[in-house]
Order: structure tokens, then sequence, then C-alpha cells
């Protein structure tokens, strides 16, 4: 018998559930561009879109600094306080 | 003298004998190919003939068959206790055999003496006798030599020591143990649990990984870095054992080490790095005498293969960020051709031949300091071939030609280059007064280009939109825009043969804060 000792970091990742979809999108809705180019004509025309098919919502718009760095804790946790949905656009 | 930690080990007939006991004690460690062990047998086996009523023996040899052949030999009545394992030598780091010890009954060594000094084991007998009450020993102790030198203790042979630290009690592995069965076959296993960047590994047994741990005088236990995406914690002990797994020796382990801390710095953005579909890898320069130490290559073929220091470093940072880091292809590594850098890219600058000021003293650091420099790059070593151009101006311009095309040839004011020049243009330019200046400057004069060769045509769309071409005046489609951004953009150091007229050029990803920035760090010991 050969023992080795683990390589990795030995972690056991959370498994995490996705959050449950409400049959109807209503309340605060969060556009995230991540700074790709043409993230923000995607998201215009999301934009469009949603305001013509769901009068009720109000739209917040932001952006990641760099889309080659994860985003700022601060930006991640303003989004997820003042949302009830987030669309994130990737784009190219 | 230090209280020796309590045994228990078996006789040749399978019987226990605990230390300490409840008499004082006589301890001895032994081993049969010892010529001095053999010399004090007759008189191990005549104390116990004297004193075993009174006093606890403990005669350790280390091995099994050299046991046997020791009873045999000297016809000892005298019980030999089996430490082939070593565990007992090794936990009361026994150095030369052999090594007496009296104790007292509780175990406070009272006398340790190493190989045979006939006056030492002399009165630590004499002392045995006394404190135990038993009659003083007869003894011929002018048959005895008056000193003989011990011999090396099998636990402290190099090839067995490492396995024997890594089993103690007090080992410095924390890192899980994963136990292979014997129907398995290691290699296999390690690729099946996605270790493996594709090529085979080490197997990191513990004593390869205790052995790696002495290149370093850094704690096992000291987290280094947070690897991303995970964000998983780089002990030194987990870099030992991607490093076994790379490949490497253990004097290797500091620049492993020094690498993964500059790559896991927010400047560098390891994260993006690795994540983006442009296939970014990190590339390793080393500078300073540790290139010498390792007998890294900077000379033929420095790029390439064929140098171990080069090849399993390189690797070994990969496999760190893949193993502690969790960025594996397909999973957080999106890369969409991915880039052979990506197994391994490392070498030394070969200070020594150039004219130029080394890439670590530009970088802020003493000629007499080991550095490593690491860059993000998606491409290269890119080949420029010029055998013709004889001046600084000509030579620098083929360079300058050659990046130019990078990314793509409209591709501007992004990213950075890391050039490789090689001797014979080196000469070429030294000996026309250019030095790193002249040749980034060069660099950028040729390679920039009027705006309006940079709009977007037929041939590609890349470029300057057309739209905001058509609001620019003539005097601004004129004004030339240079490849880089600054100067200091375009890295330069030194490696290659004596022979062949090229140079090479790493190709850059995003740059600044928002992509990554270069970073040099301090080899530590």
């Amino acid at each position: 018998m050969v023992t080795i000792l683990d390589p990795t970091d030995e972690r056991v990742p959370v498994e995490r559930q996705v959050t449950p979809r409400p049959d109807t999108v209503s309340g605060n809705v969060a556009l995230l561009d991540i700074s790709k180019p043409r993230g923000n004509v995607l998201l215009d025309r999301l934009e469009a879109l949603l305001q013509e098919r769901l009068p009720g919502i109000s739209i917040n718009r932001y952006a990641k600094p760099t889309f080659a760095k994860p985003a700022p804790d601060a930006l991640r946790a303003d989004i997820a306080s003042s949302n009830d949905f987030v669309i994130e656009a990737l784009a190219d | 003298m230090t209280q020796p930690p309590a045994f228990l080990l078996e006789d040749g007939q399978g019987e226990p004998h605990a230390f300490p006991g409840s008499k004082p004690a006589f301890v001895c460690f032994v081993k049969e190919d010892c010529p001095t062990c053999n010399d004090v047998m007759p008189l191990i086996e005549a104390a116990w003939g004297g004193l075993r009523e009174s006093v606890d023996f403990f005669v350790c040899g280390q091995t099994e068959t050299g046991n046997r052949a020791l009873a045999e030999k000297h016809g000892l009545t005298v019980p030999l206790l089996d430490d082939s394992s070593l565990k007992v030598s090794f936990a009361w780091d026994i150095e030369i055999v052999p090594t007496l010890v009296v104790a007292d009954p509780n175990g406070s060594p009272r006398h340790r003496f190493m190989g045979f000094e006939r006056e030492e084991w002399r009165q630590a007998l004499d002392d045995l006798a006394e404190t135990s009450g038993a009659p003083q020993l007869e003894i011929d102790w002018p048959a005895f030599p008056a000193l003989r030198p011990g011999c090396g203790s099998r636990s402290a042979d190099p090839t067995i020591a490492a396995r024997l630290q890594a089993e103690a009690e007090n080992s410095p592995l924390r890192a899980r143990r994963i136990d292979i069965a014997a129907h398995d076959d290691e290699f296999e296993f390690m690729f099946d649990q996605g270790f493996s960047d594709g090529m085979p590994l080490i197997p990191p047994t513990p004593e390869r990984v205790m052995r790696m741990l002495g290149g370093t005088t850094r704690d096992p236990h000291e987290v280094i870095a947070t690897v991303p995406p995970n964000m998983g914690e780089a002990t030194v002990e987990k870099v030992a054992i991607n490093s076994v797994m790379a490949g490497c020796k253990p004097e290797y382990l500091p620049v492993v080490l020094t690498a993964l801390e500059a790559v896991c710095t927010d400047e560098f953005n390891i994260h993006g790095v690795m994540a983006t579909t442009m296939g970014a890898s990190p590339v390793m320069v080393v500078n300073g005498p540790i290139r010498h130490r390792l007998g890294m290559n900077m000379k033929l073929g420095a790029l390439g293969q064929g140098n171990r220091a080069n090849a399993t470093i390189g690797r070994a940072l990969r496999l760190a960020i893949r193993n502690i880091g969790g960025a594996r292809p397909g999973g957080t590594e999106r890369s969409t051709l991915g880039n052979p850098m990506k197994f391994s890219m490392c070498f030394a600058e070969w200070e020594e031949r150039s004219p130029w000021t080394p890439l670590h003293v530009e970088r802020g650091f003493e000629p007499e300091d080991s550095v490593v420099t690491v860059y993000a790059m998606t491409s290269g070593p890119v080949l420029t071939v010029d055998q013709d151009s004889r001046t600084g101006p000509q030579l620098a311009g083929s360079l300058g030609l050659g990046i130019e095309g990078m990314l793509h040839p409209r591709a501007r004011l992004w990213g950075e280059t890391l050039l490789v020049i090689a001797p014979e243009h080196v000469d070429k330019l030294a000996g026309d007064g250019y030095g790193k200046a002249e040749i980034r400057a060069r660099i950028q004069e040729v390679a920039a280009r009027p705006m309006r060769e940079l709009v977007e045509d037929d041939r590609s769309a890349m470029g300057i939109k057309r739209a905001a071409a058509e609001q620019m005046e003539d005097e601004a489609l004129d004004r030339k825009l240079p490849k880089f951004r600054s100067d200091a953009d375009i890295h330069i150091v030194v490696a290659g043969s004596e022979a062949g007229s090229f140079s090479a050029a790493f190709h850059g990803w995003l740059m600044g804060e928002t992509g990554s920035i270069p970073v040099s760090r301090k080899v530590l010991s």
C-alpha cells in the first residue's frame, strides 16, 4: 500500500441550493454589466424590453469595474440588498 | 539531559518490554554490522548476568536478522529487543551505535554515552550497581579496548530518516493521508483524482514531502497565500506536496513558494489569468544567484524543455494553483484554446551575458538578491528572425516589426510584452550603443501606425470604428498610435545560446488595474 498526502485544500464545498424561482417578476431588478465590450448594448435592449412588458418593476443598473476580476464585495452586497432579481450580461 | 520518551518493544520471543520499568534501567542501542557493537556485546552480557535482578535491561537492535545473528555469535542470554522499525531509535534521537543510556526507575537519564569509551562505561555500570543495590560487577575491564568510535545509527540514514520523521508523533505533516490500496496503481489513482495536469505525477508520499520541506526554513504550517478561485489556503506543506508531484528537488521549493505568493496578489490577479478565455498563463523569470544554485537553464534552449529546475518549478506553480486553488479547465479555467505554457513556463535570465541592467535590478532589487518575476502572458515565445541587420536602429526596428502583430496588428495600447533577446542580437544591439531604453523607444517608433491605417475595413473589423474615424480630422487620422501604452510595457531579458540571430516575445494579456500587473518577489530561504 502506498500512502500519499492530499495536494488539495481539503475543503468540502458547501452545496448551495438555487433560490426558488418565483412565477412572476416584480420589485427591483438589477442589470449587471461585467464591462465586456457591448455588454451595455445587450443590457440596454433588455432594459427596454423589460420596461415594455413589465411596467411595474424598477430597474437598477450596475457595472463591474473590470470583467477580468471578481466583482468587489461591496458591489455584490449592494446588489443583493437592493434587488429582488439580477441579470448579468456577458456579451462580446 | 531531557527525558527520553517511553516505549514498548518486543524481544525475539515476542515478550513485551516497557520503558520505563520499575527499576533502574540499562538501555543500549546496537546494530549487528557495527564492529564496536560487537566489541561491547560480551560486556552487556556480563552486566546482564550481574545486574539482571535489580536492573531493567533494554538492548535494542536495529534489524531483526541482526539481532538473531548477534545472539548466536555472542551466545547471548540478554533479551535483544526488536527496533527494526527504528521508531524508538528515532524518538530517542540516536545518531551513533552503540549508545548507552543509564536511567533512574522513573526514566530520567543519568548517563548517555555514544560509541565505546571504557572509563565511561565502567563509571555507568558501577553507578548502576550502586543505585540498584546490587554487588559491584566483576568485569575484566583491561580486556576491553580503551576507546572505539561507534557507527551511524540506521535511524539517521538520510533515506530512512525522512520516513521516520513523517511517521513520528511530532511530524510536521498535517495534510490528509490517502492510502492507496495495494491493487490500485498510484499513478492511475492520481489521474483519477484530478490532481494531474495531464502528465504523470510523482506520488507525494510522506517521506518525499518531508525531504521537500527540508528545502526551506519556513514553517510547514505557514499560510503563504490564498489561492483563487476557491480561495484555498496554501500552506508551505501543501506547496511542498505539489512540488513533489511536479518533480522538484527540495532546493527548488523556495522559488515555487515565492512564485505562488507573487501570483496570488491582487496586482497579478491569478483568478482572472486562469479564468480568461484568452488563455493566459503565468510566465516566471528567475534572477540572481539562485539561478546557479539550482542549475537553471538560461542558455541554449532556455525557453524549452530539458532542464529539471526550469520545467518542474513552472509545473509546480501550475499544479499548486490547480490543486490548492481549484482552477481546472472546464471549471473556472475557461481558456478557448489553452496554451502549452499552462503546463510550465519558467526560465532564468543570463545576466552574465547581458551588457544591460538585469530585470530584477531594473525592478528595484539588489544584484545579489534572488528574485522571481511573474508575467501573465497569452502567447509565446514568438520568434523574430533577423540575420541581416547590423545596426541598433535596424535590429531594434525588426523587433518592433515582429511584435507589432501581438494579439492583433490593430490592437493598440493593450497588453505588455516580455522580450527575450538572444546573445547574437544582444551583441549587435550593444555594439551599436543600444541599451534597453533605446530598444524600447525604437520598438515604439517602428510599430507606431497612423490612425487611418488602424480603421476597420474589409479585411478586418478590428481597430478604430468607421463611425469614429469619420468624426476625426485628417490631422488626427495622420497622428501615429504606438503599439504599447508606454515604453515600460516592454520588458526585456537576455537568454539563449550564443548561436542564432533570433529573439522571442511573449505576448501579454489585459494589463494594469483591470487586468494583470507583473509582480517581482525576493526569494526567501
